[in-house]
């Protein structure tokens, strides 16, 4: 990932700001410059999720994508949040025996990769079951 | 002084490995390891966690037994010996992560194990001369150590974050003064680019944790007119389970005054948390009125010393995170193949 795009998304990544339609009160992840049920009626402004959610659900990865060989077999799951919209995410500190559907999970701040030993660190959302 | 504590928070890994795990590995005896240091077990960070992400679950936790606007901190320093960047402050991270940008300052503290304490003096010092709001002071370490090395058996993980204020309505705990003792002791050191400290074995005790934290603790009592008598409890640094026991009995404490702050024997050395997060688990149960006298100690060397008066307020607010204890208990257990492919050391 370019650095500037990393940094571009930085406030989604770390505080899930989406936006909000003050027209029809949709929260929208990430956050859209156009509210897709108003059109040009939406107001979008930005908001910052509630970090409480739950597991609709999830697979276990075997075959890791890059950068996440040593921690499979891992858990990555569809969460609902709270406040409506619903995002992939990685579960953390979750065995692979311990995730099912309905788990309520919070978002928490983790490290996602780096790009190699000499580049930046990305930090980014995961899941964790409460 | 007119500044006390706003707010705290901690964080602690959940993986934790046992004496045994690690003694069986080198040929060592684990009872005699157990024995010597006292020590259980020590916290071990996930794959995905570093110093900046438990600053960060540290500093958010400290901020739900606030509701204070994050904008109003005006100052965030993170001290540690295991910031993931050697140059890209640790505190902007936090800051960003806690929506404290942009109108504040922030910086990265680096004294061995005492560097979180020193954020909290620099955050009473900018608190009483009125440059800013609140200032937040974090200590958060994932522990190097060399395999093999004694200090395999206690480098930890962990995090602390402190809020600091006027003293007022909000906060919690008063901050009555600290004191401090510096020396160029040559106890424990990294140098440039090396992975791991190298320590003075038993050269770190008496010239060393003893003199300073000693120190430290008779200049504040003198400075104060108080004695170990004036103190409901006592927190030390804990680089083993043993060392502030034996430095609370030299200073006149008993066991009771020292019981409710000593978590090295089941979560490790935390290292820059270690007396912030004993602190923490102190005000998780201590009575208003009671007063506290918390020492930490950074090699190289140094002590900072603190007496904090525990506030009609806190009963209020410290149940809005997880306590200490919440965390001591979350634990899982994990075998030294797994504890080593977690630190990076296994590369394939």
């Amino acid at each position: 990932m370019a650095v500037p795009r990393f940094w571009r998304e930085i406030p989604n990544r770390y505080n899930l700001v989406g936006a909000r339609c003050g027209n029809c009160n949709k929260v929208l992840f990430p956050p859209r410059y156009i509210c897709p049920h108003c059109r040009r009626m939406g107001k979008l402004e930005p908001y910052r999720l509630k970090r409480r959610g739950k597991v609709l659900t999830y697979t276990v990865v075997h075959a890791a994508a890059n950068g996440f060989e040593d921690q499979a077999p891992y858990v990555l799951a569809i969460v609902e949040l709270e406040d409506g919209p619903r995002l992939t995410a990685q579960v953390t500190d979750c065995n692979t025996d311990e995730i099912k559907i309905g788990d309520e999970v919070e978002i928490v701040f983790r490290r996602m990769g780096e790009d190699g030993q000499d580049g930046v660190i990305y930090y980014g959302f995961k899941a964790r079951r409460v | 002084m007119d500044v006390g504590v706003v707010g705290y928070g901690v964080y602690i890994p959940r993986y934790r490995i046992r004496v045994e795990e690690i003694a069986k590995v080198w040929g060592d005896d684990p009872e005699s390891i157990k024995r010597g240091l006292l020590i259980e077990e020590k916290s071990v960070p996930a794959p995905d966690e570093d110093t900046a992400t438990i600053a960060v679950e540290a500093a958010r936790n400290a901020l739900k037994q606030t509701g204070i606007d994050p904008h109003d901190i005006e100052a965030i320093y993170v001290g540690s010996e295991s910031h993931p960047y050697a140059v890209k402050p640790t505190a902007t991270i936090v800051a960003e992560a806690i929506e404290a940008t942009p109108d504040l300052t922030a910086a990265d503290y680096e004294f061995a194990c005492k560097a979180g304490t020193v954020g909290i003096q620099t955050c009473m010092g900018a608190v009483e001369a009125g440059m800013i709001k609140y200032g937040m002071a974090i200590g958060a370490d994932t522990a190097q150590s060399a395999p093999g090395d004694a200090l395999e058996y206690t480098a930890a993980a962990g995090g602390c974050a402190f809020i600091v204020g006027k003293n007022g309505g909000n906060t919690l705990a008063a901050i009555d003064d600290t004191y401090s003792y510096t020396t160029d002791t040559p106890d424990f050191w990294r140098r440039e680019m090396r992975s791991y400290p190298k320590h003075g074995g038993r050269f770190t005790g008496k010239p060393a944790y003893f003199k300073h934290v000693l120190a430290a603790a008779n200049g504040l009592l003198r400075k104060l007119q108080l004695t170990s008598q004036d103190f409901a409890h006592v927190v030390f640094h804990q680089p083993n389970g043993k060392f502030p026991l034996l430095a609370a009995k030299e200073l006149g404490f008993s066991k009771e005054q020292v019981a409710l702050g000593l978590l090295t024997p089941k979560i490790g050395n935390t290292y820059s948390g270690s007396t912030m997060i004993s602190l923490a688990a102190v005000l998780d149960q201590a009575k208003p009125d009671e007063r506290i006298l918390a020492v930490s100690y950074g090699s190289g060397a140094g002590s900072d010393a603190f007496s904090i008066t525990v506030r009609d307020g806190i009963e209020g607010k410290r149940d809005a995170a997880p306590k200490v204890l919440d965390y001591v208990g979350q634990r899982v257990m994990i075998d030294y193949a797994t504890y080593v492919k977690f630190r990076k050391l296994l590369v394939r």
